[in-house]
């Protein structure tokens, strides 16, 4: 009997032993008095997850360019910490994350969403705290309508379903189907934009058919869709489906291009689809290795010298989130979350690498919008258009 | 007419998946009375070791025209299916023995084992005794045998708490608490799968050739899925084949009616569930694999989910227990779906599949081909 004591006894020390591991130290946060050591700045990406590509572009964007902005002395001799909280691509997980960021890391700004449902997710709750948010490519456009604390660095679907609409005019196409993601306010704005826009340019929408994100199979949709003979399948939905349903569109023989947004650019994509992507294309936003502008190509060398591979369009908007938040930090009258956002507010003609960024009255930026044709395994320059150019 | 046959063939590919399992969820249920709804889990564990082994474990060589690698992949496509059925009936066998068994027959002392696994487990991981799954198949194999070893030492020492635990406790067999286990270990599975396999969704690459055959006035079937046909078919004339002509089916067949009365004829009934387990695990295995692989979808630790709701739908459909009648249930949800899913309801594709369950079960309480007095496997 003694002997069996001893061993849960010696279970218990070695379980206390485990759970020691999940404690962490917290750091110092406020100085000596009357001031901060260090500006917080909390970040919450999909880090892992569905679309987990996406968070970790701009998340090492955003680090970048807060590393820059400390080695070049930080913003009013204070450096910038960032936070950073992984949101497994779930919007409840999103919301405890940003909580937390919030209430315990008392951070002055947040940064993050990629994925429109998941900054739905967490900007009512930094405009019920007013700190605000910006969201470095979250394109729906009910996400800056939560508050005015909420700002948004890149285009809207509207503007991006406006370009594919045009764009699909200019290419000739007289007939495009639509199959959407039912179950995510991206792709349903996005789709709806774009029936209204290309039915107004003299198009015709032959059908339109849902799937949902998860799904495995969507051979019947498509065979519906192929039974309409569309010039073209517009699919506004996310590289971690896209892949799928190219590859399956291809073996039901509906061999006509497919039309994307920017939910398609992820190294991720070709390697789902293999080559069955030939040939299509989808609106991004304004960063190319293309475009020879010397910001951009040296944002392309420092993250490469950084994280070992080259970056995508994502990163760059993670970047260009970053640098304007370090821009704002230096005009507010002071660091404060409302002093901040006022400065925010006044945004104009910003020289991000994406674009110019002026914050309008929705606290929205107009940026231009590039299409990317894809060529075997290769993603090329294909189109420009600028907001002037689709005149919403 | 030509899209109503391509759906039909849609239904039908996609109805032999889910046939295939349902057989897992009917013959477990068939033995047992028991929902095992980790069954689902071991369909996603398949798909998965099809994409460890396909992209890391074996030497599978890019596609290009030269035969000798097409003739090579294909080999080595199938030496995947047989390895992921081998595991995957490995791991119902496992499940059963350490979930379900000792609440049948009360904690044993080989149960002391299964504790000294699972407190090694996060030991093994702290010293880093895993290699990653993506390093190769070795070193996969070296990990799973010193952590079995360490587990069997720990396991030993384990007995006498066990054995202390096991003559206090009084076994209260019931069908609810199995259900709760069954539940428990797929959540297990589920969540173990983010830590084990991780959280990104993986992709197998295209690993065997495919082509598009026209049949019929523009009827289009591609390679993939006919394969995916012909081996579920050929799998399941196996599975008739030993459930009907040998000595372990006809266990089963009698463990089915009466466990009581065939333990007392003399049947091992313990082994014979193992067995059950592992045509079940295998069936899902091969399922997983040939998903995974052939149709290119992404794969995530919940990709087991939603197939295996269906799944278990299908078996009710067609009468719990019942082997032909989980097939018949499997090919109606397939080509219900393939049908509301290419109509204009395609939003309610997945709602169709439960409308169905719940109709039939208002017309046959004891599904299509399910006999109210006595289910037989």
């Amino acid at each position: 009997m003694k002997g069996v004591h001893r061993l849960v006894a010696g279970m218990l020390a070695v379980g206390l032993i485990l759970s020691g591991y999940g404690c962490r130290t917290h750091g110092v946060k406020i100085g000596g008095p009357g001031g901060l050591q260090y500006i917080p700045v909390g970040d919450f990406s999909s880090l892992t997850g569905d679309t987990a590509t996406f968070g970790t572009s701009t998340h090492n964007g955003l680090a970048l360019a807060i590393e820059q902005a400390n080695a070049a002395g930080g913003v009013k001799n204070l450096p910038i910490k960032l936070y950073t909280e992984d949101d497994q691509s779930m919007p409840d997980v999103a919301r405890t994350v940003v909580t937390k960021l919030i209430t315990e890391d008392h951070v002055i700004a947040v940064v993050g969403e990629v994925a429109s449902t998941r900054s739905l997710a967490a900007a009512p709750i930094c405009q019920q705290y007013k700190i605000p948010m910006i969201t470095p490519a979250s394109t729906n456009p009910a996400v800056t309508k939560k508050g005015d604390y909420i700002f948004r660095t890149c285009f809207t679907d509207d503007f991006q379903a406006a370009v594919m609409a045009h764009f699909a005019h200019d290419q000739g196409y007289k007939r495009v189907a639509v199959f959407k993601d039912i179950r995510n306010d991206y792709s349903i704005g996005i789709a709806k934009i774009f029936e209204r826009e290309f039915t107004k340019l003299g198009g015709t929408i032959t059908g339109e058919q849902t799937y949902q994100e998860g799904d495995t199979d969507f051979k019947a949709q498509l065979n519906t869709l192929k039974g309409q003979n569309p010039d073209a399948v517009l699919i506004p939905g996310y590289y971690s489906e896209v892949g799928t349903i190219a590859r399956q569109a291809r073996e039901i023989g509906l061999n006509v291009p497919l039309l994307g947004c920017d939910g398609w650019d992820s190294p991720k994509l070709i390697q789902a689809a293999g080559n069955a992507l030939n040939g299509c294309y989808f609106s991004d936003h304004y960063f190319s290795k293309d475009i020879k502008d010397p910001a951009m190509q040296k944002f392309f060398a420092d993250y490469k010298a950084k994280y070992g591979y080259t970056p995508d369009a994502l990163a760059a908007l993670g970047f260009d989130a970053g640098n304007l938040l370090v821009d704002a930090l230096k005009r507010a009258k002071s660091l404060t979350p409302s002093a901040l956002r006022d400065a925010l507010a006044t945004t104009k003609d910003f020289p991000g690498i994406t674009g110019k960024i002026t914050i309008d009255a929705n606290r929205n930026a107009r940026k231009a919008a590039i299409i990317m044709k894809i060529v075997g395994e290769k993603k090329v320059l294909y189109k420009v258009y600028t907001p002037e150019e689709i005149d919403q | 007419m030509r899209i109503f046959i391509q759906q039909l063939i849609f239904g039908i590919q996609l109805g032999s998946l889910y046939a295939l399992i349902a057989l897992g969820y009917t013959m477990v249920y068939g033995v047992l009375r028991l929902i095992n709804f980790a069954h689902g889990d071991v369909y996603m564990v398949g798909a998965y070791i099809g994409f460890y082994a396909c992209t890391y474990w074996l030497p599978f060589q890019r596609l290009s025209a030269d035969p000798h690698a097409t003739i090579m992949n294909i080999i080595l496509a199938v030496v995947v299916l047989l390895l992921s059925m081998l595991l995957c009936g490995a791991l119902g066998v496992v499940i059963e023995r350490f979930a379900y068994r000792p609440l049948r027959n009360g904690l044993g002392i080989t149960d002391a084992h299964f504790w000294g696994f699972a407190i090694s487990l996060p030991v093994a991981f702290h010293f880093h005794l895993f290699h990653k799954l993506s390093d190769g198949f070795g070193e996969f194999l070296f990990g799973i045998v010193g952590y079995l070893m360490i587990g069997g030492i720990v396991g030993y020492a384990l007995r006498p708490v066990i054995r202390w635990i096991s003559l206090r406790t009084v076994l209260s067999p019931s069908r609810l608490n199995a259900l709760i286990t069954a539940i428990g270990v797929s959540l297990l599975l589920e969540n173990g799968g983010w830590l084990v396999f991780g959280p990104n969704p993986e992709f197998i690459g295209t690993m065997v050739p495919e082509r598009n055959f026209k049949i019929l006035g523009g009827v289009i079937i591609n390679s993939s899925q006919l394969a995916i046909l012909m081996i579920s078919l050929v799998l399941m004339l196996i599975l008739r084949h030993i459930v009907l002509h040998t000595r372990t089916g006809k266990a089963m067949r009698a463990i089915s009616h009466d466990i009581d009365a065939a333990k007392m004829m003399g049947i091992n009934t313990d082994q014979v569930i193992s067995v059950t387990f592992a045509i079940g695990g295998a069936l899902a295995g091969a399922g997983g694999m040939m998903v995974g692989v052939l149709t290119h979808v992404q794969i995530t630790p919940l990709f087991g989910l939603l197939p295996g709701i269906k799944a278990f739908v299908a078996a009710v459909i067609g009468g719990p227990g019942n082997i032909p009648g989980a097939v018949l249930g499997g090919i109606i949800m397939g080509v219900a779906e393939a049908f509301v899913g290419g109509s204009s309801l395609s939003t309610y594709r997945d709602a169709i599949a439960f409308a169905i369950l719940i109709i039939i079960l208002l017309v046959r309480p004891a599904g299509l081909l399910g006999r109210n007095a006595a289910e037989k496997v």
